[in-house]
């Protein structure tokens, strides 16, 4: 059995691991407020632009001078998995979960024999990747900390991206990241990003019954906006992602403040039994000595 | 006699107001909208400025935007921009 002093110190270690655990749950809330608010204020932009896409793309007849962004390449042979994460752990399955839905959706399309290769955002999913699909990663981004992300940076990732996409590189781009639905549930979701997906009939949303002018033309304005839709992509996803990291952590980091309470008042016990045991047999002797005399 | 007009940024709704009208820096030339415009869309010239007049015969107000778009339908004026300066 553990001494006293051995009790004690541990007890004393698990106050203090949940202080800090105590703590970080604290800052993820204040974080995760921010968050939220980042992702919802990001929002009526992304909605705008999608809408205005996707009426002009309605309109549009696909022919071989059309973008390629609006296109594609026509086959899809060789798909690119654009996995954003986190630089960071502590956040329960946030990273693990977005990169087991990669992870499946890739080994379903090489079944199929077709091609996947990886484009990280986030250190974790890089790791996690790495293990399976090593010679896969094309390229890899350490984003620093969600929350502070700006347009200007995604922005990069978005030229790069359709840089890649102009090449050949790949025939398909999809985006995956955790939705951030509230801090109980945070989906892994799964979205194509190249091509750009034409959802028929929300193109109404933009008055298509008017007759609407067109400056410059519709394949210019669509040449223009396809790009900048990329990136407005990312920026949505990074913003889900921030919010989902900081609700997953402030329910982790709960979870390890209410163990550590469990095993405090678990070793409070034993603590106690442990001291009573000694001063019971301390009290015997001493009765012992007394009876011999 | 007022026209609904918006301007988004990525990170956020910039402004949302009711004024009297917004002169756009078209990419093929500017153009004044007022109420009841027809319906168009236009890309815009970078680091252009747009003009805000909230009342007939005020002082515009002028922001400088970057990468920007502008749709008009019968909701009123809508101005998407990567970068917005005052």
């Amino acid at each position: 059995m553990a001494s006293l002093k051995a009790l004690k110190m541990r007890i004393n270690s698990v106050k203090s691991t949940q202080k800090i655990t105590k703590a970080m749950k604290m800052v993820a809330a204040a974080k995760l407020r921010r968050a939220t608010e980042a992702a919802e204020a990001s929002r009526p932009y992304a909605e705008r632009l999608e809408a205005v896409v996707s009426s002009i793309a309605s309109k549009v007849t696909v022919g071989p001078q059309s973008p390629k962004l609006l296109a594609g390449s026509g086959n899809s042979d060789v798909h690119l998995f654009v996995v954003a994460t986190s630089d960071k752990g502590l956040a329960g399955a946030f990273n693990t979960n977005i990169v087991r839905l990669a992870r499946r959706q890739a080994e379903a399309l090489k079944a199929e024999g077709k091609a996947v290769k990886f484009y990280t955002i986030g250190k974790k999913g890089r790791d996690q990747l790495s293990r399976t699909f090593r010679g896969d990663i094309i390229h890899s981004i350490e984003p620093g900390d969600l929350g502070k992300l700006t347009y200007a940076d995604v922005q990069a990732w978005g030229e790069d991206l359709t840089a890649r996409f102009e090449a050949g590189d790949f025939d398909v781009a999809h985006l995956f990241f955790s939705k951030f639905e509230n801090v109980l549930t945070q989906t892994p979701t799964q979205i194509q990003l190249m091509p750009v997906a034409v959802t028929a009939g929300e193109g109404d949303a933009v008055g298509v019954s008017a007759t609407v002018e067109y400056e410059p033309d519709e394949e210019e304005i669509l040449a223009d906006l396809l790009p900048r839709n990329v990136a407005v992509q990312l920026l949505r996803a990074n913003r889900e992602n921030a919010a989902s990291e900081q609700g997953s952590k402030m329910t982790a980091m709960d979870n390890a403040t209410r163990n550590a309470g469990d095993m405090i008042n678990k070793l409070t016990i034993q603590y106690n039994r442990t001291r009573q045991a000694a001063i019971t047999t301390e009290l015997i002797e001493i009765i012992a000595g007394a009876e011999a005399l | 006699m007022a026209l609904r007009f918006e301007l988004v940024t990525p990170e956020k709704l910039y402004r949302s107001d009711d004024v009297y009208m917004v002169v756009v820096p078209g990419s093929e030339g500017d153009f004044g909208v007022l109420e009841g415009h027809s319906p168009m869309m236009s890309t815009l010239r970078n680091d252009a400025a747009l003009e805000i007049y909230a009342t007939q015969g005020a002082t515009p107000e002028r922001l400088i935007i970057a990468g920007g778009f502008a749709e008009v339908n019968e909701n009123g004026l809508t101005v998407l921009a990567e970068r917005v300066e005052a």
